[in-house]
């Protein structure tokens, strides 16, 4: 496919518009998806990945946009994705992300792009990691990922980023909060931003104390940083500290490894649940069994996980793929 | 596999004016009709609205202007669209733009010019009814 074919090249040599096509692309599953995802794919792994999150308000915007003028001050390009959530009720969205980013945007070496979630779960967007991957096949040397952030379900960008960065700011309520199942697990920094504000000292120790009584043993010990993204403070160090963990996993291939094959599988996983899915539900949508099947639940004569074991068993051999 | 086509909406406050009420209450209204809204903040200039623009991949562009500057800033913003090939996307303003200017800015490429009091329902039927098809 000619169309195809541009865009990859444009996307491979950095230019702009193919970027966003691309994403564009992907994002609304349109028919070149497929071939274009495919194509891209052996061109990534350059980039480092980096994912941000954190509950709303703890300031990772604002982060953000000093990190990235601290990349662009040691002469790296950066690209973005900003994930904001799509209204389950209209479908629509407010991505308003990008605000406090805005005076990077004409910086040649930044692009940053704003994702609606559209109703995907866990504070990234189904075409995340695509979008990813194109920033990282057009030559972005590092990638960073903006979660939802709407706090403690938030995981699924282990299965995107290489260097998880959980932001926690004092005052958005008991420090316990910030020690529940998922953030604190998935975190390679931690970072108390609004350093400037007084209980700033109280949450890094609590959070320190939580880390120690971790049972999961890694040898990255995952460090608690503090930083003031208004004024920037505190911003080199965190660079210099994700700049670390890249280290350390080039030098752990095993964790590295066991990482990238998590992300292989669940991937794998997910594309097939979806191939399977969809066409089995075709195929049983043509026969009409599907449609008798919901009668029978509708009118309580069997309940949907019997009704799908029946299906499923009778159709499974004769699936079209 | 499905495909899941949403319309990407721009909506920019070019210049000095702070008045964002009236761009909040557009961006909120496409919102709430199932559009994916982007919205910038104030004080932007030409160049940062066409590059956001294309890096968004925008089909709309909604121009909310009330200081009274658009005939120096609509021009600039339509030329830049055009240099960065994005000509074909839809481009509307709103706020306070004379009468006797509107001709003008039509000219310019901004399809259509909603004032205060238009009825956001109008708007949202405009973009649903004039959508680009994007090349």
């Amino acid at each position: 496919m000619r169309k195809t074919e541009e865009i990859v090249k444009g996307v491979l040599g950095g230019n702009r518009r193919s970027i966003a096509r691309a994403i564009t692309i992907i994002e609304n599953n349109e028919p070149e998806a497929q071939e274009l995802t495919a194509r891209i794919y052996p061109r990534t792994g350059k980039a480092h990945i980096i994912g941000l999150t954190g509950a709303g308000g703890a300031g990772k915007s604002t982060l953000i946009e000093k990190m990235v003028r601290e990349y662009r001050r040691r002469g790296k390009t950066v690209g973005i994705v900003a994930v904001d959530p799509t209204s389950p009720f209209t479908g629509g969205a407010f991505l308003g992300d990008r605000i406090r980013m805005q005076e990077l945007c004409t910086d040649d070496g930044v692009f940053i792009r704003s994702m609606a979630t559209r109703n995907y779960l866990g504070g990234i967007a189904k075409a995340t990691k695509d979008a990813v991957r194109v920033l990282d096949a057009a030559g972005k040397d590092m990638v960073i990922v903006e979660t939802v952030g709407a706090g403690q379900s938030e995981v699924e960008i282990i299965k995107v980023a290489q260097t998880i960065v959980v932001v926690h700011a004092p005052g958005l309520g008991d420090e316990i909060q910030a020690i529940k199942a998922g953030l604190m697990e998935i975190a390679d920094v931690f970072v108390v931003n609004k350093a400037d504000r007084e209980n700033a000292d109280k949450a890094v120790t609590d959070i320190q104390a939580n880390l120690q009584l971790n049972s999961k043993e890694s040898p990255w010990k995952t460090p608690v940083l503090k930083t003031a993204a208004l004024t920037g403070k505190g911003v080199p160090e965190l660079i210099d500290k994700i700049e670390e963990h890249r280290c350390f996993l080039k030098g752990h291939p095993e964790c590295k490894t066991a990482s990238l094959r998590t992300k292989a599988e669940s991937e794998l996983i997910e594309a097939i649940r979806e191939f399977v899915t969809l066409s089995l539900i075709e195929e049983m949508k043509k026969e009409g069994k599907f449609d008798e099947l919901v009668h029978e639940i509708m009118e309580k004569k069997t309940d949907p996980a019997s009704a799908a074991e029946k299906l499923v068993k009778k159709d499974l051999r004769s699936v079209k793929t | 596999m499905q495909k899941t086509r949403k319309i990407r909406v721009l909506i920019a406050k070019p210049g000095l004016d702070s008045h964002d009420r009236g761009a909040k209450v557009v961006a909120r209204a496409l919102r709430d009709a199932g559009m994916e809204v982007i919205y910038t903040g104030l004080r932007q200039t030409p160049e940062q609205i066409a590059e956001t623009a294309l890096q968004e991949d925008v089909d709309v562009i909604g121009l909310s202007i009330l200081s009274g500057a658009h005939k120096t800033l609509f021009p600039r913003i339509m030329h830049l669209l055009k240099e960065k090939n994005l000509a074909d996307v839809m481009v509307f303003a709103g706020g306070i733009i004379p009468k006797e200017d509107m001709s003008k800015m039509k000219r310019l490429g901004i399809k259509e010019i909603f004032g205060p009091g238009t009825p956001t329902e109008t708007i949202i039927r405009y973009v649903l009814d004039n959508l680009p098809q994007r090349s």
